[in-house]
C-alpha cells in the first residue's frame, strides 16, 4: 500500500469514528487546499455524501475567490453549508484593516471569537438554501460537540503536538500540557457537558502529501495557489491584508509539487506569507491555546 | 515509517533528534540560527533539543512534555520521527507517541546507565507491539568513548529485555551533543564494528517496514452501516478498516459476537473503480446479499477462518495511566475495536512493577502506572482475539470519567456460565432465514423500533397491573405492542422444561433462554414487547440480552426493595403505581431510546 493511500485510509478511519461517536458533528473548511483535501476525504469515507455540515468563518476580508469557489462547490457537491462571522466587530471596524487593533487581536475577534460563538449556536449562523443559492439565518442554534479540523502536524510545532481528537473545555482552550493518550487507533470520544472535541484527521499528511493527493484524486482547488502570469503565487490563503503570495512560477498541481520535491520551497516555512504568526513571540501557539484552529 | 525515541529522563533523546536534523541539512533556513539567537537572547546555552521543544512551556523547564511529530528524509524514505517525553510524568503521553510508531529508538544515558524509565519504556514498547527497537548508549562523549561502559550496558539491559521476549535489533554507542555516530561514523569509536548500522541513520534505514497482515485471517471491525439516502442512494453499505486477512466478492462472513451470515455482494467506492478483493489496511465498504441487521461493534470474520473469541469474562495484561487507582469493583468503560461496554475488575492476579519486574504481592487496586494482570466483567460479550493469535483485536483502552486511563491486551477468555447459551445463539443466528424487509423498514411502517421493556421486582408490586395498561396506552396510539404474560410461557413452550434441567439455577437459565428466544421472534416482527418477571438479576438480564441481538432493552423496577447490583434498572417506580402517572415516565424513557418518537 503507498503512502498516499495509506494516510487516505487512517483519515477515512478518524472521519467515520467522529461520525459514529458525536451527534453533533461538523467540519471546519476554510476553502483552503487542505482542508478542502478533507472534505474530499469526507466523501470518500461516506461513499460520495458528506453526512454533516460545513462550517466556514468568514472574516469578512477573505480573498473573494475563496467565497466564490466555497459555494460552487458547496451547491455543486450538495453540502450542508453553514456560515458564520463576527458582526459586532466589523461593524464597529474593530480590525486591523482598518487600523483599530494589531493583526493577533484581529485573528482573535474575527477568527477565534466568530469561530467559538458559532460552535456554541451563541451567534447567529447561516445556512445554504440550496433552491435560492442564498444564506438563510440557521433555525439551529444547537453547539457542535465534535469538530472536524484540517491541521497538519508538520505546519508548526504547537500541531505537531496535537491529538487526533483533543478536547476543547467550554471557553474553547486547550490545555497543551495535560492531554489525555492516545492509542491503538481508539480517540477521545467521551466528553464533559459544555466541552466539546476538535478532530484531525489531516495531522500526518504533509504539504507534499496534499498536493499529490490532489493530482491524484484531481480535486477541485481554488486559482490563487497557481501563478496567473505575475511569477507569483499564495501557498498558504487567508485573509487579503494579512497575506501575501510567495515567488513561484508554478501554474499548475505538478508544477507545484516538483517545486516542493526539488526543494526550492525546503528553506521556507509554509506559513511564511501567514503574517499574524510573527508577531510576538509564539503568536500561533497562543492563538491555538486560546481555541483558534 | 514512523519511529519513535523514548528513554528515561535526560538521556538524550531529542538531542539526538535535533541533532540528525541538523546534521542532515533537514531544518528550514535560518532554524538553527533562529534558535541559537534565541537562546543567545535569554542568556542560556544553546541545546539541539529546542530545535524540537517546540512549546513555550517545555523550552522554559528544558524537558520535552508532549511528544512531537519531526518529518525526516533520508535517500532511502520518508521518517516521522515521534519525540517521545521520557519524564515519568509524562508516560501517557510517552505512550500516544510509542502506539503511533512501527519502530522505536530508545536512548540510555552512558554516564548515567540504565533507569528506572530505560525499563519501563522497554516494557511499554513490547506491550505496544513495537518489536523492532535499537537502543542508542547516549553521551560517549562524557565516559571518554569508553568501550567498557557502553559493552556494561548492552549487557545489563539486553538481559532485562530477554526477561519480557524482546530482543534489541542493535546497541550504537553515540553522543547527541557531539554528533558522534548520529549522521556520521566517529573517529573516536573505531573500536565499535557492527552490521546492522554504524550511524543513527544507517540505523534508521536499516529497519524493517512490517508488512500488513494479509496472510492472517480476516478480520474488519464494524464502524457503521451507512443508508444514505440523498439523491436516491439506495445502498446499505457496511463501513470499516481491514484489520487483517483478505476478502473477495462472493464470500461468506459472519459478524461477530451476534454470528450472523451473509455473503459479500459488492464492494463500494466513492472515486474510481471499485476493487473486487480488500485487504489489511483498507478503509472499505461493501453491500451483503441479505438483508441482515448489523451493528456498529460487531466483527466480520470469514467462514473457513479461524474464529474470534466471543466472551465476556477476560484475562488480561494492562497498564493504568490515571492518579486514582484502578480498584476491584469500580466500573468503568471497555472500549475494543468499535465497541464500548460497561466493565469492571473481577479480580487482581498480579500487579507488577514495570521498571523492575518484580511482581508485588496481591493488591485491591492498581496505581497510577502499574501494570497488572487482572480478570475482567464485562457487562455484554465481545468478540475479540487472544494477543498471541492476533495483536490488533486484543487491544483495549478503558475509559474513565470521559478520558482513556488506561490500555491493555487480552490474553485469553475466561470460561463463563453463559458460554452455551451464546453458542445456541450463534448457531441460530447462522442458519436464521432472513427476510427481504430489513427491519428499519418494518420500523418505518410502525414509525417504532422493536424493544422489549421488561417490568421486574419482588413479588406483590403491580407489575402485571402496569404491563398491562402500558399495552393499552401504547396500543391506542397506534403502536405494535404486545404484553407475554408469564403463563403464556410456562405450559406452552415450558412444558417439557423439567426434563431439561436438574437444580433450580439450570431451570432458570433454561426458562430465561426459552423466554428470550420467543421474545427475539416477536421483536424480529418489529414488536414493543412487555414482559414481567420476578426479581430479575444482572446475570438474567445479561442471558436474555444475548438472545436479542442487541435490540434495545429497558428495565423498570417495582417497589423498594433493593434490586441486585448488576441489574441496574433504567427506571425505578414505587410499588403499585398510579398508571396515568408512570406511563408517560416509561414513554419518556422509549423515547431517549430511540424506540418511539416525540410528536
Amino acid at each position: 500500500m503507498d503512502t498516499l493511500t495509506q494516510l487516505e485510509a487512517k483519515s477515512v478511519y478518524i472521519l467515520r469514528e467522529a461520525y459514529a461517536n458525536f451527534k453533533n458533528l461538523g467540519m471546519l473548511w476554510s476553502i483552503g487546499k487542505d482542508s478542502t483535501v478533507m472534505l474530499w476525504l469526507a466523501r470518500q469515507a461516506f461513499f460520495g455524501h458528506v453526512p454533516f455540515p460545513l462550517i466556514h468563518v468568514d472574516t469578512a476580508f477573505k480573498i473573494p475567490e475563496m467565497i466564490e469557489y466555497r459555494d460552487k462547490l458547496a451547491l455543486e457537491w450538495n453540502l450542508n453549508m453553514v456560515v458564520g462571522q463576527n458582526v459586532k466587530a466589523l461593524e464597529e471596524k474593530q480590525t486591523y484593516p482598518d487600523g483599530a487593533v494589531d493583526r493577533i487581536a484581529c485573528c482573535g475577534a474575527l477568527k477565534s471569537e466568530a469561530l467559538k460563538n458559532t460552535l456554541s449556536g451563541k451567534w447567529k449562523r447561516w445556512r445554504l438554501n440550496h433552491a435560492t443559492g442564498k444564506y438563510d439565518v440557521d433555525s439551529n442554534t444547537e453547539p457542535y460537540t465534535g469538530v472536524i479540523v484540517g491541521v497538519r502536524a508538520d505546519e508548526e510545532g504547537s500541531r505537531s503536538k496535537e491529538r487526533y481528537f483533543s478536547a476543547r473545555d467550554e471557553y474553547n482552550a486547550w490545555d497543551i500540557g495535560d492531554q489525555p493518550p492516545e492509542f491503538w487507533n481508539q480517540f477521545k470520544t467521551d466528553f464533559a457537558p459544555g466541552s466539546h472535541v476538535r478532530i484531525h484527521p489531516l495531522l500526518d499528511w504533509t504539504e507534499l502529501n496534499i498536493w499529490e493527493y490532489i493530482e491524484r484524486e484531481n480535486i477541485p482547488t481554488v486559482s490563487l495557489y497557481y501563478d496567473q502570469g505575475k511569477g507569483e503565487r499564495y501557498r498558504s490563503l487567508g485573509c487579503y491584508p494579512c497575506t501575501f503570495p510567495i515567488q513561484s512560477g508554478a501554474t499548475n498541481v505538478r508544477q507545484i509539487i516538483k517545486e516542493l520535491q526539488t526543494g526550492k520551497l525546503k528553506n521556507i516555512a509554509e506559513r511564511s506569507g501567514r503574517a499574524q504568526d510573527k508577531d510576538g513571540g509564539g503568536g500561533l501557539e497562543k492563538l491555538r491555546r486560546d481555541g483558534y484552529m | 515509517m514512523n519511529i519513535v525515541i523514548v528513554g528515561h529522563v535526560d538521556h538524550g533523546k531529542s538531542t539526538i533528534i535535533g541533532r540528525l536534523l541538523a546534521d542532515t541539512d533537514s531544518l528550514p533556513e535560518g532554524k538553527l540560527q533562529a534558535v541559537k539567537d534565541n537562546c543567545a537572547r535569554n542568556a542560556k546555552p544553546f541545546e539541539y533539543a529546542f530545535l524540537l521543544d517546540a512549546l513555550q512551556d517545555e523550552q522554559d523547564q528544558g524537558i520535552t512534555i508532549d511528544a512531537a511529530r519531526v518529518f525526516f528524509k533520508s535517500e532511502k524514505r520518508h521518517y516521522i520521527i515521534i519525540d517521545a517525553p521520557g519524564h515519568i510524568e509524562f508516560l501517557k503521553n510517552m505512550i500516544t507517541g510509542a502506539s503511533r510508531a512501527e519502530s522505536a529508538l530508545l536512548v540510555i544515558d552512558a554516564a548515567e546507565g540504565v533507569q528506572e524509565n530505560s525499563r519501563r519504556h522497554g516494557y511499554m514498547l513490547a506491550m505496544l507491539g513495537i518489536h523492532q527497537v535499537a537502543v542508542l548508549v547516549n553521551k560517549m562523549d562524557l565516559v571518554d568513548y569508553d568501550q567498557k561502559t557502553f559493552e556494561k550496558i548492552r549487557d545489563e539491559y539486553t538481559q532485562f529485555l530477554s526477561g519480557i521476549g524482546v530482543t534489541a535489533t542493535t546497541f550504537l554507542p553515540v553522543s547527541g551533543r557531539e554528533g558522534d555516530n548520529v549522521a556520521s561514523t566517529s573517529q573516536k569509536m573505531s573500536w565499535f564494528q557492527s552490521d546492522h548500522g554504524r550511524t543513527v541513520l544507517e540505523v534508521l534505514d536499516g529497519f524493517e517496514k512490517e508488512a500488513a497482515p494479509v496472510e492472517k485471517p480476516f478480520r474488519l471491525p464494524v464502524q457503521g452501516v451507512y443508508k444514505f439516502t440523498a439523491n436516491g442512494d439506495n445502498r446499505r453499505i457496511i463501513a470499516g478498516t481491514v484489520e487483517a486477512g483478505s476478502l473477495t466478492v462472493g464470500d461468506e462472513v459472519v459478524f461477530y459476537p451476534s454470528g450472523k451470515k451473509s455473503r459479500v455482494k459488492t464492494f463500494e467506492q466513492f472515486n474510481g473503480t471499485s476493487p473486487s478483493v480488500i485487504q489489511a489496511g483498507d478503509a472499505a465498504g461493501f453491500t451483503l446479499e441479505e438483508q441482515i441487521y448489523i451493528t456498529r461493534g460487531e466483527i466480520a470474520a470469514k467462514v473457513g477462518e479461524v474464529e474470534p473469541v466471543v466472551s465476556g469474562k477476560l484475562n488480561v495484561s494492562l497498564f493504568w495511566l490515571a492518579h486514582k487507582p484502578l480498584a476491584v469493583g469500580r466500573e468503568f468503560s471497555f472500549k475494543i475495536g468499535t465497541i464500548k461496554v460497561p466493565a469492571r475488575v473481577e479480580k487482581i492476579l498480579r500487579t507488577i512493577d514495570a521498571s523492575s519486574l518484580d511482581a508485588r504481592q496481591t493488591k485491591q487496586q492498581i496505581e497510577r502506572h502499574d501494570v497488572a494482570e487482572c480478570e475482567i466483567h464485562l457487562k455484554k460479550a465481545i468478540a475479540f482475539d487472544p494477543t498471541t493469535v492476533m495483536a490488533g483485536t486484543s487491544r483495549f483502552v478503558l475509559v474513565d470519567d470521559y478520558e482513556i486511563r488506561g490500555g491493555g491486551i487480552i490474553r485469553e477468555a475466561v470460561v463463563d456460565e453463559q458460554e452455551n447459551v451464546r453458542k445456541q445463539v450463534m448457531r441460530r443466528n447462522q442458519a436464521w432465514v432472513y427476510s427481504e424487509i430489513h427491519p428499519d423498514e418494518r420500523a418505518e411502517r410502525y414509525n417504532q423500533k422493536a424493544a422489549l421493556v421488561l417490568i421486574t421486582g419482588t413479588e406483590a408490586t403491580g407489575k402485571k397491573t402496569l404491563a398491562r395498561a402500558l399495552e393499552k396506552r401504547l396500543f391506542k396510539e397506534g403502536k405494535f405492542v404486545y404484553f407475554m404474560g408469564i403463563g403464556n410461557l410456562l405450559y406452552g413452550v415450558d412444558a417439557d422444561i423439567k426434563e431439561h434441567g436438574k437444580d433450580r439455577t439450570e431451570l432458570r437459565r433454561e426458562h430465561l433462554r426459552r423466554m428470550a428466544e420467543v421474545s427475539h421472534l416477536l421483536l424480529d416482527a418489529g414488536a414493543i414487547l412487555i414482559i414481567t418477571a420476578r426479581n430479575l438479576t444482572g446475570d438474567d438480564l445479561a442471558l436474555i440480552r444475548t438472545g436479542l441481538n442487541g435490540i434495545p432493552t429497558r428495565v423498570v423496577w417495582l417497589g423498594d426493595a433493593t434490586p441486585d447490583k448488576d441489574l441496574e434498572p433504567h427506571l425505578s417506580l414505587a410499588a403499585f403505581p398510579d398508571a396515568d402517572s408512570v406511563v408517560p415516565e416509561i414513554k419518556r424513557m422509549l423515547q431517549e431510546a430511540g424506540v418511539i418518537f416525540r410528536v
